[in-house]
């Protein structure tokens, strides 16, 4: 899918809105990392073609815009489920226990931190504090916070998701 | 653009409006035949379902038809978040905690209507009481004295006329058309305020020096990349006060002869981001951004940036490349930003509290702040409490208050009265303070005396089941994580203690090893390149001088005194005062636990996880571990 994520008809709508993104923002001082926060909102991440066309547009070598899009967490060039399950391992989480949390999704949903189920519903994340601290430990699953979460909460959260 | 005709041309018009809200907004200040309901509409009540709450009472005010003598406001944090959603009735100010949407029908009748407030939803004290009115009784509130929070949870983030109400932009008008730029640079500096965002340089002398420069072109940043985990303080000045900001920045761009500011925010903060982008559009629409601000030749704007998830972006140098379209990756300094700095222009950073706390200082003046704190530390600091601590939240205190003061005064101690083991402050470049040093006043000097730091406000309380030695390993692993790369000390030298870290953690350290630490310890701390590298040994080096019993315990006992690092820990279940009540064989996740009425529970100690849910949930103090 990513291989013809340029090509198609379908993507040209895609590739519109990006070029708007690039337009809108050319003229900006520093206008690469808000260019690429949009085109990760259109594309979902950002694949080698998204990144080369940004690019070619603004006249910044793709090797710095790689260098950029692979610095900062928050960029990601492989694609994410439908469902983000961020597991936050900030301090006040870390210690109330939030990583037997990550453990408890890793081995039930059978992935690791970074990987996305088989059904591409749920990716796994941890994450650095989320400013939730009230209410330690804290899972946010997209936009979903849950709060004082404990292991055992771990299967009746995914069902929340789970049609 | 359509609304033109809201733009305020003089300073007139700014006191007409301050005036008419003043008068609208006096029940939550004084008496008032209108009723104000005030609920916590961010960060963890917003997670617990306040906008359910606001829909529900919503809906209420306007079946009753009562829209002109009720007003609901969904305003920034309140503070006490760990007994959230939090609402507060006006006049009255009454203060219900743990709200659910099931509860605002009884809010409603009985005491909207009844005039009898709900008592079983009033704020818990530490000592279990019920307190009505928690914003004047309650030991979390009663000790704080509000500067930079002060708007939070009192008016609606999002409307720039309450804000205008509770004296906002009042002391951006008093500057801009009573003072010269080197009269507000002047009294920054006698106000003595420093820096809130960690290292506590004094404002006025960076706005000095910025000041000085000849060029034209010169930019105003606000660091609002609150990276430190465990942190939210300044998410809770953006979502709950953000026009304090903005006013402050506008200053700060007068008092230096800058026309554009910066404000970097995390991305993870979408609430946030929100919510100013809602503001600096409100303030461009009444004129107190843009052009002609007040109808003078001062004219300053404020873009948002977001970071994207890199810690070292919170160092200034690495928060301006990053705004440059790069790679947040910091420089040598000199040049210090205020010669050069972003887009190689003279720049100010200052944090979000810091500008906060600005406007405060110029309505109230210098003396006042200066009557407040300590010698060296002047004004409040806000503190986000917590871990293991009954009343986690927000705290604002003058400088100078000591952490027992903070910890079991007015936060409540530590839940299911385990002991106080130390509190982490500083993040990943502060340390920890154990329980001999609770009395000491907190202030920068202090701090640092004691080997951690202010740092942005963080404050992590622990008790007996943390195991020091893991959360320094906590803290390199995430530094290991977030270091930039750029210089050789804190990319290879951060790993290699880690590693170091690991192995005692595992059971296989030798006694050597707290000696390789303190070598590579001092070593990164004095050749790293940013701040963030240089203070990246900070958790080490602190949990080594207070707690190097644990470390030593790992290396020749090859115990973990907290039953925490897995690999040296073993659960077992003492047969004598097990009641058998099969509480932990139902919670083990892995089901490594056997046993019933009759016979004996046991953990097969190949099948554990060690994850501790049966130590955590027996009743009976019968789950032991060496």
């Amino acid at each position: 899918m990513a291989n013809c994520c340029l090509e198609n008809s379908e993507s040209k709508a895609l590739l519109d809105k990006l070029d708007e993104v690039i337009d809108k923002y050319k003229d900006t001082a520093g206008p690469l990392i808000p260019i690429l926060h949009e085109a990760q909102g259109i594309y979902g991440y950002l694949p080698f073609e998204v990144q080369l066309h940004i690019s070619e547009r603004l006249g910044i070598p793709l090797a710095d815009v790689y260098g950029v899009v692979t610095f900062y967490t928050g960029f990601n060039t492989k694609p994410k489920g439908k469902y983000v399950i961020n597991v936050c391992l900030g301090t006040a989480c870390y210690v109330k226990g939030s990583e037997n949390i990550l453990d408890r999704f890793k081995t039930t949903l059978g992935i690791d931190i970074g990987d996305c189920t088989e059904d591409q519903i749920f990716s796994l994340e941890a994450c650095r504090c989320i400013g939730s601290c009230g209410l330690a430990p804290a899972v946010m699953i997209n936009d979903d916070v849950y709060g004082n979460v404990s292991p055992d909460d771990v299967e009746s959260i995914l069902a929340n998701y789970q049609l | 653009m359509a609304d033109c005709n809201r733009k305020i041309d003089n300073v007139e018009q700014l006191n007409e409006i301050r005036e008419r809200m003043k008068e609208k907004l006096k029940p939550r200040f004084e008496e008032g035949a209108a009723i104000h309901i005030l609920l916590c509409g961010v960060a963890g009540c917003l997670s617990t379902g306040s906008l359910k709450i606001y829909e529900e009472m919503d809906r209420l005010i306007k079946e009753s038809g009562k829209e002109k003598d009720i007003q609901l406001v969904s305003t920034g944090c309140m503070g006490l978040c760990a007994q959230g959603p939090l609402m507060v009735v006006y006049p009255d100010r009454v203060m219900y905690t743990h709200v659910k949407p099931e509860d605002v029908e009884e809010i409603w009748n009985s005491h909207i209507l009844g005039g009898k407030p709900v008592e079983r939803l009033f704020a818990t004290e530490s000592d279990g009481r019920k307190v009505a009115h928690a914003l004047d009784e309650h030991s979390f509130y009663t000790k704080q004295l509000k500067i930079a929070l002060k708007n939070c949870g009192v008016i609606n983030p999002l409307s720039i006329e309450e804000f205008i109400g509770v004296d906002g932009y009042k002391a951006l008008a008093t500057v801009i058309k009573e003072m010269d730029p080197e009269e507000v640079v002047d009294l920054i500096k006698a106000s003595n305020l420093r820096g809130r965002g960690g290292a506590g340089f004094p404002t006025g002398t960076k706005w000095a020096f910025a000041a000085s420069q000849l060029e034209r072109k010169k930019f105003v940043c606000c660091n609002a990349d609150e990276g430190d985990p465990g942190a939210f303080m300044d998410r809770s000045v953006l979502e709950g006060d953000p026009h304090s900001v903005l006013e402050a920045m506008a200053i700060a761009g007068y008092a230096i002869g800058s026309d554009q500011g910066y404000i970097y925010v995390r991305a993870e903060y979408p609430v946030a981001v929100k919510t100013l982008n809602e503001a600096i559009k409100q303030a461009r629409e009444y004129g107190l951004l843009g052009k002609k601000i007040l109808g003078t030749d001062f004219s300053f704007d404020v873009e948002v940036r977001l970071g994207a998830g890199a810690f070292v972006c919170g160092e200034e140098t690495a928060l301006m490349t990053s705004i440059e379209g790069n790679r947040g990756e910091p420089k040598p300094r000199p040049p210090f930003p205020a010669v050069k700095g972003l887009f190689g222009q003279p720049t100010i950073l200052n944090n979000v509290e810091t500008y906060a706390t600005i406007p405060r200082i110029i309505n109230m003046g210098v003396a006042w702040f200066n009557s407040i704190g300590t010698e060296g530390s002047k004004g409040t600091k806000v503190f986000a409490v917590g871990g293991k601590i009954r009343h986690t939240g927000l705290v604002e205190v003058p400088m100078g208050t000591t952490l027992q003061d903070i910890v079991f005064g007015m936060c409540g101690g530590i839940p299911k009265d385990k002991a106080f083991k130390a509190a982490q402050t500083g993040g990943p470049s502060g340390g920890c303070i154990p329980a001999i040093h609770l009395d000491t006043p907190i202030d920068y000097e202090n701090l640092i005396a004691l080997g951690s730091m202010m740092g942005s406000g963080g404050l992590i309380v622990m008790d007996e089941d943390t195991c020091m030695v893991d959360l320094a390993g906590f803290f390199l692993h995430f530094t290991v994580d977030e270091s930039c790369g750029k210089c050789t000390p804190c990319r290879i030298g951060t790993k290699r203690m880690y590693e170091i870290l690991s192995k005692i953690t595992d059971g296989k350290g030798e006694v050597e090893d707290v000696d390789r630490l303190n070598v590579l310890a001092r070593n990164i701390k004095n050749s790293a390149l940013c701040g963030l590298g240089q203070t990246a040994p900070n958790p080490i080096i602190s949990t080594l001088r207070y707690f190097e019993d644990e470390y030593m315990a790992h290396i020749l006992e090859k115990t973990c005194p907290a039953g925490v690092c897995k690999s040296i820990t073993k659960f077992f279940i003492d047969k004598e005062t097990c009641k058998h009540c099969g509480i932990c064989k139902k919670h083990c996740p892995v089901a490594a636990i056997s046993g019933d009425r009759k016979t004996d529970f046991v953990i097969d100690q190949e099948a554990c996880i060690k994850c501790g849910e049966c130590f955590k949930r027996c009743p009976f103090n019968s789950v032991l571990h060496h």
